[in-house]
């Protein structure tokens, strides 16, 4: 740690001053209260995981200190002096920076003209693209990416993890003296997260104040050093990484331990007879696909980014369909050519992205749910008083099975968390009848109690007779679900593993190589 | 691999760092199919006389001011249907005032000028203020100044002075004026987008305005100011079109369906109509195939009807393969 150089480096971090301090702030949405008297320092050279369900106010505590939310009550301290921060802009200014949960940069626009966005050098009036792409190439080598990533690319042809990188050398650039990051590993895989880990070591190291907020604790366990706990907008507790232990943290968080985490795995005689059964089959994206799924059970799809892991999903949901093998439901040979083929073959998928693929998000919960249902029925009939009839009974009965927390199903289906939103989409498989589901990423961004909560649900379905295909790319999730695993590679099926397979044997599959050093191996188990 | 190959490769990539707009390729297109209709059906002129090429650019001109204004707000993710009407005041107000003296000729452009700036600082302050969705706000202030509009005019009013016919008939050389003045607008327009802040934030607006604004872009400035260039453009159409007309009429906006049709040009050239995406050269090239298809007509001599039909069949057309495109790119 790099401490102020006028302190002596004994001193305990309460008499360093903090980068950044907050003390008493409240901030009230209609209906809830986001963050009640929250009070937080945070110190230079410091790694401070925020933690907490969705709805804890941890998004909006980082919104408030980067001044994108203006608190109703409440101050923030900077270096010990008082800032009020009525711009974004202002908190730049003044040396915060912050990386968003949902990825901030313009598609259509190159890496340098995302960067320097809102502060582009100009020369004459004009701006000096040659001068901009200079100061970038010069960012990305700070955070040692320049190799990688070329100032004038256009943001939409790079990777998920370089879109990543972008932002953090875009925050960088502000010469930040506090980088706030939301969930900066919610859609990296283990490598990009290894490589985020050492970048931030490097921040660390030139005093930097680095707070992120993140739901996978094991992360937090690995980057850093002080964890804040917040729950329902209120703090609970800040304390050492080296004091606890990921359970304690977890109880912490929702009043619970982790061995609840997962349901209990399927028994041999919940699984029925096979009901989709895909031989040799293939379209651009994939090669020779075989498996069975049976009745009542989970199959896990697990597999690195990139190995065509969701391309699967869309293959057999008719997204992306299959041009060659054969596909049989219900021991039936079928072909589903498009995504309404496969909703009337009682197929429901819950897609990765919740936002864009999931939800209407300015639909009311209510017609959410009910959206597969009428397409699949006749266009006008459900909309005639007897549907409506019935929807008025269905609606509440779904709602209760799905457990979704809301004062009413007219609310439109955005106001809801990410778990809230989730059970939604699956409400609204539920009302169709489907008996084939296929979840992808079903708890990515979503809080550990919600987690939890759709993991029991995901079992209750199999119970029913409904089969599961789930892909996942944390594989607690996988481990901890699965009755069977198919590990995917290189847009194959690379084999299949039985229920609670390591971490290592999958990762080996996945890697295809068989002396592979797995990253994290040592630290991962049953979570 | 081989030489050729090498210098394919080598001449594609040079094709892309210029960045020449795909709707370059259908106006050539266009542009022959035409001419060989007419050396079958007609005399021939489109390929062997330059007078009518140089006139196929100075029928575009007035379209091709107020596209450029238009790229700019489309590309900000808004959009300007006040545009005809624009012109239209801009007309009858400036004849009304020069009453065919040159001195009055100053003040007829500044009282115009001013007049548009208001019209755009209107449409930006609705938009970004009041957070009325563009396409109503534009509707509502183009309905506002129509009013106005047929209220006080019905018919020509006043004239323009032979001093300022000059903008609609004079020539540089061989070239008329009024070319000069499209290069430099779009020239203008393209300098503003891509070698200033002030496009660089523009498109910022347009890709994701939450994006923009998050980074300390002050979005709302930016497209209050698109607007009022947009309806500079405008007013700059107008009275390039009330010098040719020598007497300003309350129909000259909505008859050359300026409104319309500089939104079609503009994506035509490629301009997405979310925003954040596109240019002005693209968008002179949706304009010049307008310009073509005018001039092809023209020659021919057949109803042109069939003009607006294919001018329907282009904008589906290109916009599709625009689409199917980045559609292949993405996957």
């Amino acid at each position: 740690m790099e401490n102020d150089p006028l302190e002596p480096v004994s001193k305990s971090p309460q008499e360093i001053l903090p980068t950044i301090e907050v003390q008493h702030i409240s901030k009230r949405f209609p209906g809830v209260m986001a963050l009640d008297d929250v009070s937080l320092q945070f110190f230079p050279g410091e790694v401070h995981a925020v933690v907490g369900e969705n709805g804890a106010g941890k998004s909006t505590l980082m919104k408030i200190m980067s001044g994108a939310y203006i608190p109703d009550s409440g101050d923030i301290y900077l270096g010990g002096e008082k800032v009020t921060f009525n711009h974004p802009q202002a908190a730049q200014l003044k040396g915060i920076s912050i990386i968003y949960q949902e990825f901030n940069l313009l598609p259509e626009r190159t890496v340098a003209h995302n960067i320097f966005l809102g502060r582009e050098p100009s020369r004459f009036g004009t701006m000096d693209i040659r001068q901009m792409n200079k100061k970038a190439r010069d960012v990305l080598k700070e955070i040692g990416v320049e190799k990688m990533i070329s100032p004038s690319a256009l943001a939409s042809s790079l990777s998920v993890a370089e879109q990543q990188l972008v932002e953090i050398a875009k925050a960088i650039s502000f010469k930040a003296k506090v980088l706030i990051m939301d969930e900066p590993t919610a859609a990296l895989t283990y490598t990009e997260v290894g490589l985020l880990d050492d970048l931030i070591g490097r921040l660390k190291q030139k005093g930097m104040s680095v707070i992120f907020i993140s739901h996978r604790l094991r992360e937090v366990f690995d980057i850093a050093e002080k964890i804040t706990v917040l729950k329902d907008g209120k703090f609970v507790k800040t304390v050492s990484k080296k004091d606890v232990a990921p359970a304690d943290v977890v109880y912490l968080m929702v009043g619970r331990t982790l061995d609840h985490y997962f349901p209990p795995l399927g028994k041999p005689e919940d699984f029925g007879e096979v009901v989709l059964k895909i031989k040799d089959a293939s379209n651009t994206l994939l090669q020779g696909i075989q498996f069975e799924l049976r009745k009542g059970e989970v199959l896990g799809i697990a597999g690195l980014q990139g190995s065509g892991r969701t391309e699967l999903a869309q293959a057999l949901f008719g997204v992306m369909p299959f041009k060659s093998g054969s596909m049989e439901l219900h021991g039936k040979a079928i072909a589903i050519r498009n995504p309404f083929k496969a909703i009337r073959n009682k197929m429901g998928f819950v897609t990765e992205d919740r936002k864009s693929e999931g939800i209407a998000p300015r639909q009311p919960i209510r017609d959410n749910m009910l959206l597969t249902v009428r397409a699949i029925q006749n266009l006008f009939g459900v909309l005639l008083k007897d549907g409506i009839r019935k929807s008025r009974k269905l609606v509440p009965m779904l709602g209760k099975q799905v457990d979704i927390k809301t004062d009413s199903y007219d609310r439109e289906a955005q106001y809801l968390s990410g778990g809230n939103q989730q059970k939604v989409v699956l409400a609204k498989w539920l009302a169709s009848d489907a008996d084939v589901f296929i979840f992808d990423e079903p708890t990515r961004g979503i809080d550990v109690e919600s987690k939890a909560g759709i993991h029991d649900m995901i079992r209750e379905l199999t119970k029913r007779g409904i089969a599961v295909l789930m892909i996942s790319s944390e594989l607690p999730e996988i481990i901890g679900m699965s009755d069977r695993i198919l590990v995917m590679a290189d847009h194959k099926v690379a084999g299949e593993l039985p229920a609670k397979s390591s971490e290592n044997e999958i990762m080996l599959m996945a890697t295809g190589h068989s002396n592979a050093v797995i990253q994290n191996a040592a630290s991962s188990g049953k979570e | 691999m081989t030489t050729a190959t090498v210098t394919a490769n080598g001449f594609r990539r040079v094709l892309r760092s210029i960045h020449i707009p795909p709707v370059y390729f259908f106006l050539i297109l266009i542009f022959i199919a035409g001419g060989l209709l007419d050396q079958v059906f007609a005399d021939g002129q489109i390929f062997s006389n330059p007078a009518i090429m140089l006139n196929i650019v100075v029928r575009s001109v007035a379209l091709g001011i107020v596209a450029v204004g238009q790229s700019l707000v489309i590309i900000g993710a808004s959009i300007d249907l006040s545009v005809a009407y624009t012109i239209s005041i801009t007309a009858v107000m400036s004849s009304y005032i020069m009453v065919g003296k040159t001195e009055n000729v100053p003040m007829a452009i500044l009282g115009v000028f001013g007049i548009g700036a208001l019209i755009g600082l209107a449409n930006g302050l609705i938009i970004t203020k009041l957070h009325v969705n563009p396409f109503i706000a534009t509707l509502g202030t183009s309905l506002i100044v129509k009013g106005i509009i047929n209220a006080s005019f019905s018919n020509y009013t006043g004239s323009v002075p032979k001093s300022f016919e000059y903008f609609g008939y004079g020539k540089i050389g061989p070239i008329p004026v009024s070319i000069f003045i499209l290069v430099i607008i779009v020239m203008g327009g393209w300098f503003l987008l891509a070698r200033t802040k002030f496009g660089s934030h523009l498109y910022g607006v347009g890709g994701n305005s939450e994006v923009a604004r998050l980074s300390g872009v002050r979005t709302d400035r930016v497209l209050i100011i698109a607007h009022v260039i947009c309806s500079m453009t405008a007013v700059l159409a107008g009275l390039f079109l009330v010098s040719q007309m020598r007497s300003g009429a309350p129909w000259v906006g909505p008859n050359g369906v300026y409104d319309l049709n500089s939104i079609a040009t503009t994506v035509i050239g490629g301009t997405a109509l979310a925003g954040g995406k596109g240019g002005v050269w693209g968008t002179l090239g949706g304009v010049l195939i307008f310009g073509v298809l005018e001039t092809v007509f023209n020659q021919l001599g057949v109803n042109p009807y069939i003009k607006t039909f294919l001018q329907g069949a282009i904008i589906v057309l290109a916009v599709a393969s625009y689409t199917i495109r980045s559609k292949k790119e993405a996957a």
